[in-house]
Parts: structure tokens; sequence; C-alpha cells
């Protein structure tokens, strides 16, 4: 389904570790399913050749472990990098998190990825999975081989992709794509259309899944903390897990205004969530209403932007428009 | 063994819910879970719930007491109020399997009185899987997911529900509903047995051994240089040991009311930073250690105290919910989970 083929990627990868650019190379490893691949670091050429893959299943967003891998060695490792990974590459560069000396960043362009989540509506066992043109074939225990369109599995985050445009890398493979006019704002939209007490409700049910797993958290390229405050036996609010219902949604408040105007709408928080939480909306409604506030915003678009929310500007809407907002929506 | 036909199961719930809290895995549209039936409720056909059936025994949250303080008094209030029979219907045979590993644990002399508690008020119906799918290993660790154990056993065919009794408790409980239930033999169970054990066998994980694992080997896997390959990704997040239906780490912790305290105990996980940190703060300081911790605990550790049963009874969810997809089939594989072939 991608575009652009793993030998490709191999081949780039085992040229720059031959020729010295970098000793290591962040990439994803194959798993016993075809779906079930795992970040890792590859240190020779033979095992790249043998457990390097780039299918449908690439999901994850590797800038966040550069934090920790280029605290190791002097070399430099080689990161992939999809569109929408570099934004949080950018944003994480913007807040001085890793050296960007110590990396070699190479952009790979990305059709989408695919949902487990979607083919598992469709059936209850997936042995294996191939791609063929813009179909996915699933091979089954139960149910034969499925051939399902592709574009029908694709994960919410990739429907609605916000940008093919790749904004830091060292080299491309591939042609750049553009910023896309995505619909990613429409779920938001509707939200705010509901009743307070909607809203609450809506909130309210999801948030009752949550078994405080912190996956959204550790997985999140903006929640970098040395020490999180939900870590901390030190701090008021540390808890491994919520006594009642108000401190789920403490969490998942308190984090999304945590990461406003950082957060780059990656959307690894949903992807993660055991519990199919959609946490990215949370994070959508604070950058909808920057946009709104403040002008379009995208975090991590340009390397060394400052946020509006820690900018000031004689323009900048004051307090009073958003209460007003509020007694609108209301 | 009784039986009764598929169209007649409301009837089968409505009896048992006369006289016990009935809890059963339902649809939802994120994936079944457990809940209280009550009428309108349907019995999911899902072959596992999200989260596990250990809740039932070891919420996540529990507030263990309450203590009052006034003056130089401090009264100690008893908060426990589980005192109600309750019925969990169509556990599969690994979550059954979960309840003798929780058991060693918590009834282990001196036995935590709020976990016997749940359990002495509890009746395990399972429900024999006919689907098992390519997350499943439950037969690496020698459970039959065609014949689970149980206070009652259920087989679901297209048209009937199958129950045998196999302890007391759930002979009393088959006995009251005889109204609705009729008298059967059992050739229609065994068939289908024959049928789920011929798919068994053509998992993909058929032939995952755990063999190379077991009591007394800490030495020969503790300082193995695989481990910092297997954790490198690990996020240190706790969802592998919250879907788990056999982790069993908690931490105790009391909140000041002002005038007293709350003493609440919550599930924990040895993924975390801050899991058992004390004075001279966490004995693991890496991920390594921790994510060394997990597996071993269930592999070697766990089956050296207890007779050499593993702690991992195979459910699989752990392979679909790793945010890495990290597990312990890979760790398994890697550190020598030896194919039967």
């Amino acid at each position: 389904m991608q575009e652009i083929k793993r030998e490709i990627l191999i081949n780039k990868a085992k040229d720059l570790l031959a020729d010295g650019t970098v000793d290591r190379v962040l990439g994803w490893k194959a798993g016993e399913f075809d779906y079930d691949v795992t970040p890792a670091v590859f240190n020779s050429a033979d095992e790249i050749e043998g457990d390097f893959v780039w299918n449908g299943f690439c999901g994850a967003n590797f800038s966040k472990y550069l934090v920790k891998e280029t605290l190791k060695g002097d070399g430099k490792v080689l990161v992939f990098l999809k569109p929408c990974d570099t934004y949080s590459f950018n944003q994480l560069l913007t807040e001085h998190r890793f050296d960007r000396e110590k990396v070699y960043a190479v952009g790979v362009p990305c059709n989408g990825m695919v949902d487990v989540n979607k083919i598992k509506e469709e059936t209850d066992s997936v042995v294996s999975i191939d791609f063929d043109g813009g179909n996915t074939v699933v091979h089954t225990l139960y149910d034969g081989d499925l051939s399902l369109p592709t574009e029908k599995l694709l994960s919410e985050r990739c429907v609605n992709c916000k940008s093919k445009k790749h904004v830091a890398y060292d080299e491309l493979l591939g042609e750049d794509g553009e910023v896309c006019d995505s619909g990613r704002f429409d779920e938001v939209a509707r939200l705010e259309k509901m009743t307070p007490d909607e809203r609450f409700e809506f909130w309210q049910n999801e948030l009752s899944r949550c078994i405080r797993c912190n996956a959204c958290r550790d997985v999140c390229p903006a929640c970098t903390c040395e020490k999180c405050v939900f870590d901390n036996p030190e701090s008021p609010v540390e808890n491994k897990a919520p006594a009642n219902s108000f401190e789920e949604k403490m969490f998942h408040i308190i984090r999304a205004f945590h990461v406003v105007g950082r957060c780059t709408d990656c959307g690894e928080c949903s992807r993660v969530c055991p519990q199919h939480i959609p946490l990215h909306l949370l994070n959508r409604k604070f950058i909808k209403d920057i946009d709104e506030l403040y002008g379009e915003y995208q975090a991590g678009s340009v390397l060394g932007n400052r946020a509006p929310i820690v900018d000031y500007k004689l323009d900048d809407a004051e307090p009073s428009e958003a209460v007003e907002r509020g007694d609108e929506n209301a | 063994m009784r039986k009764i036909s598929l169209d007649k199961l409301n009837q089968l719930f409505s009896k048992i819910a006369e006289t016990q809290t009935l809890y059963m895995p339902v649809d939802t549209k994120t994936g079944a879970r457990y809940e209280k039936w009550e009428e309108g409720k349907e019995l999911s056909d899902a072959l596992n719930t999200v989260r596990s059936a250990k809740d039932f025994f070891f919420p996540q949250t529990e507030n263990l007491m309450d203590f009052k303080m006034e003056g130089k008094n401090i009264e100690i209030i008893d908060t426990r109020n589980e005192a109600e029979d309750f019925v969990i219907f169509g556990v599969r045979a690994c979550d059954v399997k979960s309840f003798e590993i929780l058991d060693r644990v918590f009834l282990a002399d001196p036995a935590d009185s709020y976990y016997e508690n749940r359990r002495n008020h509890g009746t395990i119906v399972s429900m024999a899987c006919t689907r098992p799918v390519e997350t499943c290993f439950c037969q690496t660790f020698d459970i039959d997911a065609a014949s689970p154990e149980g206070d009652v056993v259920c087989h679901k065919t297209d048209d009937a529900l199958y129950l045998e009794a196999k302890s007391d408790k759930g002979e009393a409980l088959l006995n009251s509903l005889n109204d609705v239930t009729e008298d059967t033999d059992g050739s229609a169970v065994d068939e289908q047995v024959k049928t789920v054990h011929e798919r068994m066998s053509r998992l993909p994980l058929a032939s995952l051994s755990a063999d190379a694992f077991g009591a007394d080997k800490t030495k020969e896997f503790f300082d193995r240089p695989e481990w910092a390959e297997l954790s490198q990704s690990c996020l240190g997040c706790g969802t592998c040991t919250f879907v788990c239906p056999t982790c069993q780490c908690y931490d105790i912790k009391d909140f000041n009311t002002g005038h007293g305290v709350k003493r609440f105990r919550c599930w924990d996980s040895c993924m975390y930073s801050n899991f058992t940190k004390m004075s001279a703060g966490q004995p693991r300081l890496t991920q390594v250690e921790r994510f060394r911790q997990r597996f071993m605990h269930k592999l070697v550790y766990y089956p050296t105290n207890n007779d050499g049963l593993f702690s991992c009874v195979g459910c699989g969810r752990c392979l679909s919910k790793c945010p890495i997809q990290m597990n312990i089939v890979k760790v398994m594989k890697k550190l020598g989970g030896k194919s039967n072939d």
C-alpha cells in the first residue's frame, strides 16, 4: 500500500551504515502476524535485511525515542520519519529535547496507516496480511481470505491526515506531498454543538473506560517531562488508579492542558489507548480554539516557532472572548 | 449434564438473577465487557472481554478502610460491604485459570480477607471457546479452551447451551435452574470439543512451548543479554499489566481527608518507574530491569514458588493491546521457547 518500497528504505539504511553516516537505525521490526510491528534499533545490515519492515502497520512515531536514543554514544542514529512524525520531531527540537547533530532524518512518504482494529471488526482472526494494490488481503482462520479496500481500514488520524508534507529531514525518499485540507475538526465541531450536559455525558462515557495505564502519556511526544506530576509521590495528584470518576477526567484534562500549543495532533494517544478512548479530540479542541482565537497555528510546522499560548501580541484575544464563546456554546 | 435452548437463555439469566447478582460479557462499540445483567442485555459471543475477569475479585481500586480521628482517638472503620452472592457467567478457560493463579497469592496464609470474601461469594460459570484466534496460546500452559474449569462449565452450540456442574457451588446453582433446563447426554458437547481441539492444533501459536522456562531457572535467564533488545522500545506504561488476568501487584496509599484517613488499594505495575518506591528509591533503575521483572515473574519466579505453575494463561490480551507490540510470546521465542514440531 505504500508507494515507497521496503527495499528503498533498507538500501538507504544499509548505505548510511556502510559509509559511517550513522551507526544504528531506528526502524520498524517484524512481528508474528504482520500487524504487530515493534519499534526497534537495528545495528547491522544483517539485522535490517532480516527484520526491518515497511508496510501499512508502521504507525509508531519515532520522534520521542530520539530523546533517549541520542543520549547513547557519540554516533548518529538514522530515523525514518513519516510526514506527521516530522512535526513532532520539529516540536521536540524546538523544546531542545534532543541533539539534532546526533540524528540523520530520512523522510518517507506515507499513504496512511491501517488500524488493525478496523480489520478485526470484519473478522475475528488475522493470521497474516498482504497489501495488493488498493486492497488489504487478510488471511483468517475461519473466514477464508478477505480482500478489503485499504481506504476503509485507515486509522482515524490518517483518514483525517493533516499533512503529507515533511517539515524536517536531512534527506527525502520519493516525492514530498502537501499540507492536507482535512476534516479533522469536524468531530470537535459536532461536540461543540452539544449542550454542556450532552458533552459531559459524552466524555463521562468515554473516560469512564480509562484504566490509567498511562500509555497515552507515555507514547506522547509532547510528554517528555523527566518526572511526570502524576508519578511523583511528592505531588498531591500522584495516583496509580482513579478512586472515582472525577479523577479519570482530571488526569486527561490536565494532560490536554499541559500539551496545549505543543501537541502536533500526531494521534499516538488514541492509537495506543487499549480502551479506544478518542483522546485526540481533547487536543484537537485546543488546537481549534487556538486557530480561532489567535490565528492558524500548527505546532511543529516551523522549527523554533513560539506557540500563541506562550507568546504575547498586542492584538491577542482577551479572556472575555473565551467567556463569550462559552456562552454561545452553552 | 443440563441443557437449555438458546432462545430461552433469557429465562435462564432471569432465574439466576432472582437470587444472585449476575454478571456477563456484553458487546459494546469498544469491545466486550462484563456488565450486570438485566432484562434486555445479551450475552456477548466475543472470544474475550477487553478487561479480564480478575476485576471481580481484585478490583482496580478499593477502599480498604477508613480512620476517623477525634482528639487522641483513632476509630477504624471497616468499609467492606460485599456480602451478596454473585455469578460470573461466560468466563473463558484462560480467565478461569487465572483465578487459581491469583488464589495462590491472595489466599496463601495469611489470606487477603478482601479477596477471599469476594471469592467465597462468587460462582464461576465458564464458557468453552469455539473460535480461538491467532493471539491465543492457552495450550502452551496446558489450558484446554474447549473444556474450561469452573463451578459450572458451559458449552454453546448453534442451538443450545449445555451446562455441567463441577463443584458443590456449581451443583447448587444448577439445581436452582432445574425448572428452565432439561437433562441431556453429552454427545453434542463431545462433538464440539473435538472440532475445537482440531482448531486449536492449527493456531499460529499452537507450537509455542514454555518448556525452557519454569521453576529454578533464575540464573539461566536473569542475565541474558537479549533483555536489552526486547525492552528497548518499551514505553513503561501499564497496559500489559492492567489487561493481564494474572498480574496481581498493588499499591496501598493513605489519603488525608482532613479529619481522618482513607486507605486505598489500587493496581500497580512493575513497568512503572515509581513501582515499589521506598526510601532508597526504586530497586529496578531502568526499563530493562522492570521489563525483565514482569516476564521473569510469569515464567520463572512464580513457577519457582508455586510448584512449577506458570503465571501466564495465554489469553493474548497483551498481544493485542501493547502500544509497541512487544509481548510474552516474543519474549519466550527470543529466550528459548522452543517449538514442539
